[in-house]
């Protein structure tokens, strides 16, 4: 049977250790003031108020993350089409082009841990339906992604080189994704739960960024990217067709195959 | 601006007074603060880290200094607190090493540039060109792993391309012991510039020794152990270049000396204004340690500062890009190895450090792993990759 569900030595919940978790328990009780927690919601909330009060007064004291840099001189179908749209700020639409470009960079290293992963396939370590080729396909539209907005961003003369500060944000949120799947442990069906929380986000954002370029006239644009969400969405799909076939499959008590 | 040290009397060290948050300031900006706010929070907070090291053990070996060194001690760690809690949360561990890298680089180019000594100059240059290297190796990683770009930290004032490699900089350690400068007749400047480098280079070691573990990656785990064994090698050459006949309380006085010199380039240098307050407040608070230390080098060995310091503090620490010295160092010295305290062709290096060396790199290569076919380009290797296809 695959490691991941594996019965017996996991040692972190209070049942492995009856006689020391009654101690830390009555511990508690006897040794702190019990009457200050009552276990209800408004203790909980109470309980939080002091570190809220921290944050709060960091929250309202922060500067941004940092700012977008904006072209000297905006080019030809941004600068026309934001004449058009009146009103409109090109930092929103630049910020969110850095943010994409620098998601679907990531997300070919990513999918390069996991083809590596899967490559390594064997009895003990199965990728079930999962195929490198398959995985190849998907982190080669990647790339065409990544592609597609460099050009993008250079067309309307950004730099398409710069950290936006919503790239930032997003690099942070996907250090976790990138150690889980990096861990030589993880298996192919926890690698396959990782990739389906990427590739969800993803469709959001192309889902976004193509009604910000439609705000801004960029009709070509719009085609370009309507074609990216297209793959997205059948990446969504691919994805979680071998996860759910995965983890229904060791439900079953299956035994996975090797490719 | 002119700092003189004897009249100087800076912040008396009971008004050295923290609050929390006093101490966890608004960080940097990663995006738009200057690549070198960075470097000179990273290498202050080194200088401090040393600072609490150094006198910890001398603590442990000195009876009679024990009170004065817990007092300065501890408005030392709080002055490293405030500083390295500049660094904001949204740098990656490798985000932060590139950083530690640069600041290798452009302050010991600096550095060697300003040191009047040849053979100190040497040692700083030869350690130059391996931590030079280290950057080429984790901006490959940073790249393959998690898809960014170097540059994003280094701001386009240090390149990224391969120096004296890693994979050879391992050494037999009697093969990093340096010869050390004489305390009579060296440069008031030559002893703070042991201090600086060392302190920088022992920071760097201790980081990645704890970083490295915290990595998932078998790569990355591979790399950091194999680099921060050279940073030991460093650590222990820039250690012993310090003329160990030095008295415990000569040595305090250069340390704190050094850290108000630090300070003071820091603050000469500094484009933000509100980081530039503060070291200015802990240039004021090394002026304070300092005269406190002058005060018991008197009285303890009877002599007088001014024998081992200078009346003001040398010119500050070059806060620039070092890229035509870097360059111009990589073509001429990255043959270099060493033999003992001398600096030889690699040809000519020791048995022991060859067996050594052979033996660590007997079941492969980290640093040659992740930088294979690595060339680094604006937008990372990917942007290379689809310019070709394209």
């Amino acid at each position: 049977m695959e490691k991941t569900a594996e019965l017996g030595k996991n040692r972190t919940g209070i049942d492995m250790s009856p006689v020391h978790s009654k101690e830390m328990i009555s511990g508690v009780e006897e040794m702190t003031d019990a009457e200050a927690y009552h276990g209800t919601s408004e203790a909980a909330e109470m309980d939080m108020r002091s570190m809220a009060a921290i944050d709060t007064q960091y929250i309202r004291e922060s500067d941004p993350v940092g700012s977008v840099p904006i072209p000297g001189t905006l080019k030809g179908t941004l600068k026309s089409g934001l004449k058009k749209a009146g009103g409109h700020d090109p930092e929103v639409f630049l910020n969110k082009l850095g943010q994409r470009l620098a998601y679907e960079r990531t997300g070919v290293r990513l999918y390069e841990s996991v083809i590596t992963k899967c490559d390594a396939a064997d009895e003990l370590h199965p990728a079930g339906p999962v195929t490198v080729e398959g995985l190849r396909c998907i982190r080669d539209e990647e790339e065409d992604h990544f592609l597609l907005l460099k050009e993008a961003l250079e067309t309307l003369g950004a730099d398409p080189t710069a950290q936006t500060p919503d790239a930032d944000v997003s690099g942070v949120a996907a250090m976790g994704i990138q150690q889980a799947l990096n861990d030589p442990r993880t298996t192919m069906p926890q690698c396959l739960e990782l990739l389906l929380t990427v590739e969800l986000a993803d469709n959001a954002a192309w889902e976004l960024l193509i009604k910000l370029a439609g705000e801004l006239n960029l009709g070509e644009l719009c085609e370009q990217f309507q074609h990216a969400l297209t793959q997205e969405e059948e990446h969504v799909q691919r994805i979680r067709s071998w996860y759910e076939e995965m983890v229904m499959s060791q439900s079953a008590g299956k035994r996975m195959e090797v490719h | 601006m002119t700092i003189t040290l004897f009249d100087n009397k800076g912040t008396p060290l009971e008004q050295q007074k923290f609050t929390w948050k006093d101490l966890v300031q608004k960080p940097i900006s990663k995006l738009d603060d200057d690549a070198f706010t960075r470097v000179r929070v990273i290498l202050m907070n080194g200088i401090e880290q040393q600072a609490n090291r150094f006198q910890h053990l001398c603590s442990q070996m000195n009876g009679d200094l024990r009170k004065p060194l817990a007092l300065v001690r501890r408005a030392e760690h709080h002055q490293q607190t405030m500083v390295n809690w500049l660094l904001s949360g949204d740098h990656s561990p490798i985000e932060t090493t590139i950083g530690y890298e640069q600041v290798a680089i452009e302050v010991t180019a600096a550095i060697a540039q300003q040191e009047p000594d040849e053979y100190l100059a040497q040692v700083y240059r030869f350690g130059l060109l391996e931590d030079f290297d280290h950057m080429y190796r984790y901006s490959a990683l940073l790249d393959r792993v998690e898809g960014k770009d170097a540059n994003n930290i280094l701001q386009s004032y240090t390149d990224v391309i391969p120096g004296r490699p890693t994979v050879v900089e391992h050494r037999h350690p009697l093969d990093d012991l340096r010869d050390h400068y004489d305390r009579g007749t060296a440069e008031p400047i030559s002893k703070m510039n042991a201090l600086t480098i060392m302190s920088g280079e022992y920071q760097t070691r201790d980081y990645y020794m704890n970083i490295g573990p915290t990595f998932a990656d078998p790569v990355a785990r591979q790399l950091y152990a194999e680099i921060a064994s050279i940073e030991e090698q460093h650590v222990t050459q820039y250690g012993s270049i310090i003329d160990p006949n030095e008295t415990m309380l000569e040595k305090w006085l250069l340390y704190e000396a050094n850290e108000a010199y630090n300070y003071y380039s820091c603050m000469e240098a500094e484009t933000n204004p509100r980081i530039k307050a503060i070291w200015e407040r802990f240039l004021n608070y090394e002026l304070g340690h300092l005269n406190l230390v002058a005060e018991l080098f008197k009285k303890h060995e009877k002599r007088d500062p001014a024998e081992i310091l200078p009346e003001t503090l040398p010119d500050p620490i070059a806060y620039e890009s070092q890229r035509e010295f870097v360059r111009e160092t990589l073509k001429t010295e990255i043959n270099l190895s060493a033999a003992g305290a001398t600096f030889v062709d690699r040809s000519e290096e020791t048995e022991a450090t060859q067996d050594y060396r052979n033996y660590l790199n007997s079941e492969g290569s980290p640093s040659e792993a992740v930088a294979e076919n690595y060339q680094w380009h604006p937008g990372t290797e990917l942007a290379r990759a689809a310019g070709k296809a394209a």
